[in-house]
């Protein structure tokens, strides 16, 4: 059984965001990368599950420049055997369900892992694309998973509850907070054997964006606190009930 | 000359920064309240091969250079030094002194064990009357052909009680002075070995610092490391290299009393506005930046000599007397930015100036450091 983790490239998640003059992208200057959150779990789940014996190879999959290197043998590091790393820019979630989608007809694995979003643009699509253009079945919000002989069983969050289920393999698992509790920390062993260990890169074919992004703005600023005199409780009712509007 | 790290030191860094930040990060303060020994995250280091980084995969370590492991020192010491100084001691001084001047069958049996971290070590110099004075060695080592016969009290031991391996120094031949001194491997199950209370101490509470009394204690004659009477130039020797850990110790204190009081200064309200717009606060912050990177870079220098196998005893020495002075001031003001919260244990900068003290102290004093570097300066000037 092999397991594809698809791995996006992230800032920091103590990064300040700066955007340029113009405000239509983010300025990436000095900004640390690292595996994104959800990525870094469903790749320590793969790696539990390859030391458990219960998986054979784990390949780990991005798509990007070549900075995007670092975090794929930071991947390595920790646990991953390969890594592909496909030359094109992630322009929207389509282009890289796209790219990834071509890869992975190249290099094909039984389970195909995907965080449930990027912890910078939260788009929560491409696991849900790459699935539909692998023509594969997918499963959301996998809080859980276990392989039993060929099979694998999986938990997933709704509301108000679990659902325990089966699917057929090849199959995209979009994985969410659950699947393994602390990320992998790459150990000195791993560093050193991730200098000899194979990372592809790729080249794509042209895939344009399917959208555009106009502008970017950063959240308000939080309002100061406003004191108002314990002996005034009258001025007190009055602005939680015409300016704040709570009672 | 390239100020760059490589890839894999950032990775290292990583590593060591996520460890410190999500694990040890939890319960240090309690730990450093009861003086409970940090068990569970040495066994961490142990797996992530934190606790013999330096040493040559062929032995069973990482195989990593000096620049990472100071990098690894210096984020794990930002949140704990109880810990980062179970991992120097067994980097910088047992496992280097094994590695570099043990012979093949010591390394493997004793450095295997302690790069994997099944065990870790302790370098037993200190005694009672004999600190800073290391000459003055008064545990002494009988030559009784096969064996040598342990006797004497050493103290102050990191890893006193915890350590499976023992590197001692003794005396063997009173009458050669310094040169008459060795420097065994001992079994810390050798019968004969009491290890004293726990030390109750100011800073770094949960590391295991004892004192070790030997009475008749046999030791193979084949755990003598190097020739007869190589013991004090192995001291020196080693802790040449020990100083660069410290250092990078002293470095992650002021670097972690200084991203504290940073946050502080940005968030703390006084008279309408935050501290950091104050000038008095934002003077300080810049000073303390100043020192640290100042510190940074000659431990690094350091290092990276040690990496060249060039000469380092003398920037190692300025590296670790910077560094520690540099923390003390960094914790203290630091202390003083928090006001009244820096008094108290929850915001972790008064425990970081109780460590900073110990880099003062430990592995060769401010002051010894200023004697190794004017011993030098008279030499070559």
């Amino acid at each position: 059984m092999n397991i594809l983790v698809c791995i996006s490239n992230v800032p920091d998640t103590t990064t300040r965001i700066k955007f340029t003059a113009d405000n239509k992208s983010v300025d990436y200057t000095g900004v640390q990368w690292i595996i994104n959150p959800w990525d870094e779990l469903a790749l320590t789940r793969a790696i539990e599950l390859k030391e458990a014996g219960k998986a054979n190879k784990i390949m780990v999959i991005s798509v990007g420049n070549s900075t995007v290197e670092a975090t794929l043998r930071k991947a390595l590091a920790a646990g991953a055997d390969e890594a592909i790393r496909v030359d094109a820019e992630a322009l929207d979630s389509f282009s890289t369900a796209s790219h990834l989608a071509d890869a992975i007809k190249q290099y094909p694995a039984d389970i195909i892992l995907c965080g449930i979003e990027s912890s910078d643009y939260n788009g929560s699509s491409v696991g849900g694309m790459l699935a539909e253009m692998l023509d594969l079945p997918s499963v959301s919000s996998v809080s859980s998973l276990e392989i039993e002989g060929g099979s694998i069983k999986i938990t997933r969050e709704i509301e108000g509850g679990r659902q325990q289920l089966e699917t057929a393999l090849p199959a995209v698992l979009v994985v969410q907070k659950g699947i393994a509790i602390n990320p992998r920390i790459p150990s000195m062993r791993g560093i050193m054997t991730a200098r000899t260990k194979p990372l592809k890169v790729i080249t794509a074919s042209a895939v344009n964006a399917e959208s555009q992004i106009n502008s970017y703005d950063t959240p308000p600023q939080k309002s100061s606190c406003r004191m108002i005199d314990p002996e005034n409780l009258d001025e007190l009712v009055e602005l939680l009930h015409k300016e704040a509007r709570v009672i | 000359m390239n100020f760059e790290y490589t890839e894999e030191q950032l990775m290292i860094r990583q590593a060591a920064r996520d460890f410190a930040q999500r694990e040890l990060i939890k319960d240090v303060i309690e730990r450093d309240t009861h003086s409970i020994y940090p068990t569970e995250h040495v066994k961490v280091l142990a797996e992530l091969g934190f606790l013999g980084m330096l040493v040559d995969p062929k032995y069973d370590g990482g195989g990593m250079d000096t620049i990472s492991y100071v990098l690894a020192i210096e984020e794990i010491s930002k949140v704990d030094s109880s810990v980062s100084v179970i991992m120097s001691v067994n980097n910088s001084l047992v496992c280097y002194g094994l590695e570099n001047f043990g012979s093949e069958a010591q390394k493997e049996k004793y450095l295997k064990p302690l790069a994997r971290g099944d065990k870790t070590g302790a370098f037993l110099l200190s005694e009672p009357e004999a600190g800073s004075d290391a000459t003055s060695q008064r545990t002494t080592a009988e030559d009784k052909g096969d064996y040598y016969l342990l006797n004497g009290t050493k103290n102050w031991i990191t890893s006193g009680n915890t350590a499976g391996t023992y590197l001692v120094i003794a005396q063997t031949h009173p009458e050669k002075g310094h040169k008459g001194i060795n420097v065994l491997i001992v079994d810390r199950n050798t019968p004969g070995i009491t290890v004293g209370p726990h030390e109750d101490k100011m800073g770094m509470r949960s590391s295991d610092t004892h004192s070790v009394m030997f009475n008749d204690v046999k030791v193979p004659r084949e755990n003598r490391i190097g020739e007869d009477g190589f013991g004090f130039k192995f001291a020196m020797k080693t802790l040449e290299g020990g100083r660069i850990g410290i250092a990078a110790q002293a470095v992650g204190i002021a670097a972690g009393a200084f991203e504290r009081s940073v946050k502080y200064a940005k968030e703390r309200k006084a008279f309408g506005t935050e501290l950091m717009n104050h000038q008095s606060v934002a003077f300080k912050l810049a000073e303390m930046a100043v020192k640290i990177e100042n510190a940074r870079n000659l431990c690094l220098k350091a290092a990276w000599l040690k990496d060249q196998n060039k000469p380092y005893g003398y920037a190692s020495a300025m590296a670790k007397y910077y560094a520690a002075e540099a923390a003390m001031w960094v914790t203290t003001e630091a202390v003083q930015i928090h006001g009244g919260y820096g008094y108290v244990k929850e915001y972790h900068v008064e425990r970081l100036m109780r460590e900073a003290k110990l880099t003062q102290i430990y592995e060769g004093t401010s002051e010894i450091q200023k004697i190794v570097i004017s011993r030098q300066i008279n030499n070559d000037y």
